[in-house]
């Protein structure tokens, strides 16, 4: 059987691999795209809970799940603003390396 | 019936200073007959006062914090103000008439007049004042015109540090003075003279405190009259204008000191160990400025250290505990003092300015008015009679034999090198061939200055004389002792006149030569020396304070801390996106160990 323990192995190994990419990662489409690992793998745990906790109905909690659809919105929507803003940083530096963006430093 | 009257004498001079400091500063002779007119004005005020005793001055409350502290305005008006008064204007009436001739070719004619009008005010406030803290406003008031008018010719580097060691000088006197008022203040709750005296009971039977509040008291005496140890500003004021010397360092600014004591006497008279303090340092005083002044070629400084002199008389009179024979020496001091400053003046003036007397002599022929003037001041100061100065040392003299026979012998002594060194003046200056060119050439001076000369000649003269004084003193009772006392004076006297004669008859250089005396017995060197060290001590403690600890350690310090303080934070700041989101990593990690662990 996969226990509830399986799916939140992989969920966490997935939210390891999504922030280790924005860490190490100098691309900026690329850091995007491993925010958005870290989202969903947020969400995999979340639907892993909903679907192992089951209520006294013998339903699942569906509440988690009904989450999950925030949660996938709200990424949109993130995914737009930073799409944006990288089009609008391409435009004045010419570059997406996260190196170069680096005016702030003392 | 009270008055505003007594409140003119001492605001005429004030006025008058205060209009030639503002207006007429450009127009010297003005500013000389305005000065004249108040010193005049004052003087016919005080006449009037003496002559209606019953005048009582309007008081006015200064600071009123009752119960706690009242501090009023007020004049006291008794025999004793009365006659001070009259001998602080009439003899500051005549010194300003005669300045008017001595520094006719001065630049600073002006300046001086009204510095000289600033410490009449001063000084009368002094007489009159009848509380303590009045008394000490107006005392530091003398001492700052004098500080002006010894540094007259403030472009000599003697006169600026003369006046400097006067006025800080006198200020270590006061420093005890102030002390001793606010020990007073705590103990009867009042400053005022008419309120304290009679709280005297207060003290309780404290001796010993008794004792220092009195000897502190005495501290402002000794600083401004200039007693040992505070004795070396006085021969230093010479460089001053003579008018100057006269006035303040002869017949009134030194003089504070003694009617101050003899203004607070109940307090002094309170302790024995105090009276015989006091009585001892006059003494020492007396005996030792007589010594130095034997060996003096300057005129001024040997009339400078004959005021330290008599002035140990007479507050070794008070510490023999009668103000009368105090009072009435200084009564008859400020006439011969004066009159032998002013003759000296004119002398100096009519040598061009010379004052070695090496370089005078036979100048009885050529100056005969001003000749005849100083011998008066010269017999009435070695206490020949029937000048004035023979009743008062008599008396003082008397005193002392009654009451302590070593103070007495040591008085004795001094009285005959007062004859002594005076006597041997006299023959230098006036006696003998002229010894220099301007000596040669003199002329005797105009009548502004002889005719002041010759007022205080004839009082000098009369003085001394019952029918004179007892107007305005109480005379020391009559001794006891018959003849004793002034037949053993009258002996010293002759002593000291004939060995002077005998050694400075026709001399044309001093004969005898003591180093020691010659160099004032080295005081001014041993305080240089303590001033250097004590005062080199406490500014090198200070500079290594402020360089060490505030600088380097409170201002350094806190701004190199700031600075590190940033520096390690700045270390946060790299620029660096990724590692922003690093650090966000690590503060979620640490949220959820302090969340869910903990």
């Amino acid at each position: 059987m996969i226990t509830l323990g399986d799916y939140l192995i992989v969920s966490g190994i997935l939210f390891a691999i999504g922030f280790a990419g924005v860490m190490l990662r100098r691309n900026l489409i690329v850091i995007l795209m491993s925010l958005e690992l870290m989202l969903n793998a947020a969400n995999l745990s979340l639907v892993a809970f909903s679907r192992f906790r089951v209520g006294a109905d013998g339903l699942p909690d569906y509440r988690a799940q009904v989450f999950v659809f925030f949660v996938i919105a709200v990424a949109a929507a993130e995914v737009a603003v930073g799409l944006a803003l990288l089009v609008a940083l391409y435009r004045a530096r010419q570059t997406t390396d996260v190196k170069d963006i680096s005016s702030l430093r003392f | 019936m009270n008055s505003l009257l007594p409140w003119l004498i001492l605001l005429a001079p004030l006025f008058s200073a205060v209009m030639i400091t503002l207006f007429t500063l450009r127009w010297k002779t003005l500013s000389g007959s305005i000065s004249i007119a108040a010193v005049v004005v004052s003087f016919i005020c005080s006449w009037s006062i003496f002559a209606h005793s019953a005048t009582a001055a309007v008081e006015f409350v200064w600071i009123d914090i009752a119960p706690i502290f009242r501090v009023p305005l007020g004049l006291t008006l008794d025999p004793l103000s009365k006659t001070m008064a009259l001998l602080v204007s009439g003899v500051g009436a005549l010194i300003h008439i005669y300045s008017l001739g001595y520094m006719r070719d001065d630049q600073g004619k002006s300046r001086y007049f009204a510095a000289l009008s600033l410490f009449m005010f001063a000084m009368l406030g002094i007489v009159f004042a009848n509380n303590f803290v009045m008394l000490f406003i107006f005392w530091e008031l003398v001492g700052f015109t004098s500080y002006v008018l010894i540094g007259h010719w403030f472009f000599r580097d003697a006169a600026a540090g003369a006046a400097n060691k006067a006025f800080i000088t006198t200020r270590i006197g006061d420093f005890g003075f102030m002390t001793g008022i606010l020990m007073i203040w705590t103990t009867t709750g009042s400053v005022v003279f008419a309120e304290v005296a009679p709280r005297m009971p207060m003290f309780g039977g404290h001796a010993t405190f008794v004792t220092i509040v009195a000897l502190l008291i005495f501290c402002g005496a000794v600083g401004k009259s200039a007693q040992f140890p505070l004795h070396v500003w006085l021969p230093d004021a010479m460089e001053g204008p003579t008018p100057v010397s006269a006035l303040i360092h002869a017949a009134t600014m030194v003089a504070a000191g003694v009617y101050m004591l003899v203004r607070v006497a109940f307090i002094i008279q309170a302790s024995q160990t105090a009276l015989l303090v006091v009585a001892w340092i006059g003494t020492i005083t007396a005996v030792m400025a007589a010594l130095i002044a034997t060996q003096q070629d300057d005129i001024k400084r040997i009339l400078a250290y004959s005021t330290l002199s008599q002035l140990g008389y007479m507050v070794m009179a008070v510490g023999l505990a009668s103000n009368d024979a105090a009072m009435f020496h200084l009564f008859t001091h400020a006439f011969f003092k004066a009159l032998l400053f002013l003759a000296a003046g004119s002398v100096i003036v009519m040598l061009h300015h010379e004052q070695n007397i090496w370089r005078m002599g036979g100048l009885s022929r050529t100056l005969p008015i001003t000749f005849v003037t100083f011998l008066v001041g010269a017999l009435a100061l070695i206490g020949c009679p029937p000048f004035s100065g023979f009743f008062s040392k008599d008396a003082i003299l008397a005193l002392a034999y009654e009451r302590n026979t070593a103070i007495f012998a040591v008085a004795l002594f001094t009285a005959f090198l007062t004859a002594f060194y005076v006597i041997r003046m006299l023959v230098i200056v006036f006696f003998g061939h002229p010894r220099s060119k301007s000596a040669h050439e003199s002329r005797e001076s105009p009548l502004v200055m002889t005719v002041p000369l010759i007022v205080l000649a004839v009082l000098a003269t009369l003085g001394g004389f019952a029918f004179f004084a007892r107007n305005f003193l109480v005379l020391p009772a009559q001794k006891l002792e018959g003849m004793m006392v002034p037949a053993l004076a009258t002996m010293v006297l002759i002593a000291g006149t004939g060995l002077a004669i005998a050694l400075y008859r026709d001399r044309t250089s001093e004969p005898v030569d003591v180093e020691v005396l010659r160099h004032k017995l080295y005081f001014d060197e041993l305080y240089a020396w303590l001033v250097r060290w004590t005062q080199e001590l406490l500014a090198r403690a200070s500079a290594f304070v402020d360089r060490w600890i505030v600088d380097a350690g409170a201002v350094g310090g806190s701004s190199r801390t700031t600075w590190g303080i940033g520096a390690g934070l700045r270390l946060i700041q790299v620029g660096n996106l990724q590692a922003y989101a690093f650090l966000f990593g690590l503060g979620v990690v640490a949220l959820i160990y302090f969340a869910v662990i903990r």
